[in-house]
């Protein structure tokens, strides 16, 4: 059978589903000793931001129970390394390229759209609104409170090439999800990401101290899984219209499934980039066999399949 | 995809054996072993591919032999789920290894006399390193410590490939009772070294690199730190290090080490964004002409 896996996000067509969660994958580099990267849908960079940022202190991260804790505080060298050597060379290797962008304030991600627009070849801007928000008196993230992730948006979107999808990378952890997917629509992404990692501790049982330096981090891997696919069958129940890139704890073609049929129209790879290097590649066939056991002929077909009366597709 | 980066490979377990207090694991693993170089790891995947234990386990290549096609081992302490989990492979089992990883110990270019300090299983990147430079003419003297005897790892076989083998124990079971750093001074002296190698605890590298620093002499040192994918991705295994620029970056022990300069490592540091790091809350050259911030700019 020949299974067609093409997806559309908005505009943006990827030639299958799989895709890297944003900091899990450098910006392919690595990965590309293991495979080929323009064989997956899309790389998602790493968090950009404006300067060179050391990020935090170590112990940056802890193991728990399927998954991990991390803290690396968005060290990165900055825009224009970024897009002097690493989008580049993405590029050159015939990867498809999710760029990512922090701002330690809105106006920053304003100039971090403006910068990456001007850059040919680039397939979206993904909108990172789990950094802590400098003007919030509270030191909280711009996602908790859903009127500043609405003006970061709309600030990036009006800052972006029109062509460009501008998507809102959500966090999980808020009270009412769906009303800040709303306000990111309203202030016009085009799709969605979700989830990003959801803050909790470890405390290590020899020391009595905190696991990671700082004391929270943030909790990945299969351990959020559930969570995930909540929040994408609910924001996708409330928003059937938006596209979804659906994250949290994928390891197998299975959850990429799974993912889809909640509402996703591609899925990321996280933290199982860390333990299995070839996870992109493995998960991409592992779902394209789950599609042709299933006799589903398109990837497509898959979404939003658990918000559907009747069984499978 | 590449020929000298790293692979992943399903490697069969060749046998499992007790060495002191340690275990030894040896794996057929042809493309790790072919392009091993001394100083170099690999990372295991434990508990099984549904495990709940997520992250994989670094390990220092000990050995890598021609048979089978190639094999490579490595040896390990049972410190937690992990490596118990290792301790109970038996020979057939398959192990999903990833190397070989991190860079190499730099080789002396003439044949010069080398001292190799190891702590505990930290010992176990030496014993190739050893060879290596045997192949190459140099001297090899051997500092090896531990918290006990059975901790001081292959005695046996560093008398018998070096020209002289030192051993210390904190409690005085086997050697001199102390430290490496207690008797390094004097080995450096009678053996005329030129250059430290030293695999260990972060308190004994620092404590290596202050010794070789009074003797003049450089020092190369191989750290660990807690990874959690060892490739480069992730930015979990970060410690100071400062370039030849005079520009201190966090810097990934993984790929950009695990062997550093002694001297360049700020050891004082570890564990904290130092003030003046690249890139750090107020660090000020923002602006100005940016450093170059590969890995292969430092070092
Ligand atoms: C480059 C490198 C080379 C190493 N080489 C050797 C070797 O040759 N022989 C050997 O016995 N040990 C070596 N270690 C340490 C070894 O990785 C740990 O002993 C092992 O990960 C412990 O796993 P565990 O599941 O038993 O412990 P747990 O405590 O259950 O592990 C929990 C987490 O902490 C990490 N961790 C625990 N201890 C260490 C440690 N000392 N260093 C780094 N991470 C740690 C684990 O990887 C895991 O992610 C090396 C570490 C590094 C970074
Ligand atoms: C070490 C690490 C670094 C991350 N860095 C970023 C980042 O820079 N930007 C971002 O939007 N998300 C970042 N994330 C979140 C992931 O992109 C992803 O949303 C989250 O980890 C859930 O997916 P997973 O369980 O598959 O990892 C990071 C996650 C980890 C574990
Ligand atoms: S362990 Fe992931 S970058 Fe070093």
């Amino acid at each position: 059978m020949n299974t067609d896996l093409r997806v559309r996000l908005g505009a943006l067509e990827l030639p299958n589903p799989v895709v890297t969660a944003a900091g899990c994958a450098g910006s392919g580099r690595e990965l590309a000793q293991f495979f080929d990267i323009a064989e997956i849908g899309a790389v998602t960079t790493k968090s950009v931001m404006l300067e060179p940022h050391a990020g935090r202190p170590a112990p940056r991260m802890a193991e728990t129970p399927s998954g991990m804790l991390s803290t690396t505080g968005m060290q990165g060298p900055g825009v224009d390394v970024f897009l002097q050597r690493d989008l580049p060379w993405l590029l050159s290797r015939g990867g498809r390229a999710i760029v990512s962008v922090a701002g330690s304030g809105t106006a920053e991600f304003g100039e971090l759209a403006r910068r990456i627009s001007a850059e040919p070849g680039v397939d979206a801007i993904e909108v990172n609104l789990s950094c802590p928000d400098p003007a919030d008196p509270d030191g909280r993230r711009f996602a908790d409170d859903a009127a500043r992730a609405a003006a970061v948006v709309s600030t990036v979107r009006s800052h972006a090439r029109s062509d460009l999808p501008v998507l809102a990378k959500l966090a999980a952890d808020v009270p009412d999800v769906v009303a800040l997917a709303t306000a990111c629509v309203e202030a016009r992404a085009d799709g969605l990401s979700m989830i990003n990692t959801v803050r909790g501790m470890a405390v290590d049982p020899r020391t009595l101290r905190p696991a990671v330096a700082g004391g929270i981090g943030g909790l990945s891997g299969p351990a959020v899984r559930p969570l995930a696919v909540g929040c994408v069958y609910r924001v996708h129940e409330a928003l059937p219209e938006v596209p979804i890139i659906g994250m949290g704890g994928v390891r197998t073609g299975a959850d990429v499934v799974e993912f889809m049929a909640a509402g996703a129209s591609a899925v990321a790879v996280g933290t199982v980039n860390f333990s299995d290097p070839s996870a992109c590649v493995r998960v991409l066939r592992e779902f394209t066999e789950a599609l042709e056991s299933r006799g589903v002929p398109r990837a497509a077909d898959l979404v939003g399949a658990a918000h559907r009366p009747g069984t499978g597709v | 995809m590449s020929d000298y980066g790293p692979v992943q490979v399903r490697c069969p377990v060749l046998n499992v054996r007790r060495v002191d207090a340690y275990y030894a694991i040896t794996v057929v693993a042809p493309g790790i072993a072919e392009r091993f170089r001394s100083g170099q790891f690999v990372s295991v995947a434990v508990g099984g591919d549904h495990s709940s234990t997520l992250l994989r386990r670094p390990f220092a290549i000990h050995d890598v032999k021609p048979d089978y096609g190639g094999t490579v081992e490595f040896l390990f302490a049972v410190r937690g789920t992990g490596t118990a989990w290792l301790a109970e492979r038996r020979s057939r089992d398959l192990l999903d290894v990833v190397g070989p990883l991190g860079r190499p110990f730099p080789l002396p270019r003439d044949p010069v006399n080398c001292v190799l300090v190891g702590g505990g299983s930290g010992s176990a990147p030496l014993f190739p390193l050893a060879q290596s430079l045997r192949r190459r003419g140099c001297r090899v003297d051997f500092v090896l410590g531990g918290a006990s005897a059975d901790r001081v790892f292959s005695a046996i076989t560093a008398r018998r490939i070096a020209e002289t083998a030192v051993f210390t124990t904190d409690d005085g079971s086997f050697g001199t009772r102390g430290r490496v750093t207690d008797v390094l001074g004097r080995v450096i002296e009678e053996c005329r070294s030129d250059v430290v190698y030293a695999c260990g605890p972060m308190p004994m590298l620092r404590a290596v690199t202050a010794v070789a620093g009074t003797h003049g002499i450089p020092v190369q040192v191989s750290v660990e730190e807690t990874m959690a994918c060892g490739t480069g991705i992730c930015m979990t295994c970060v410690i100071p290090v400062v370039g030849e620029d005079g520009i201190t970056r966090m810097v990934r022990s993984c790929v950009d080490g695990p062997v550093f300069r002694g001297e360049q490592v700020r050891f004082d540091d570890v564990g904290t964004i130092p003030f003046d790091a690249l890139g750090a809350p107020g660090w000020k050259g923002a602006g100005a002409s940016r450093p170059a911030e590969s890995a292969r700019d430092i070092a």
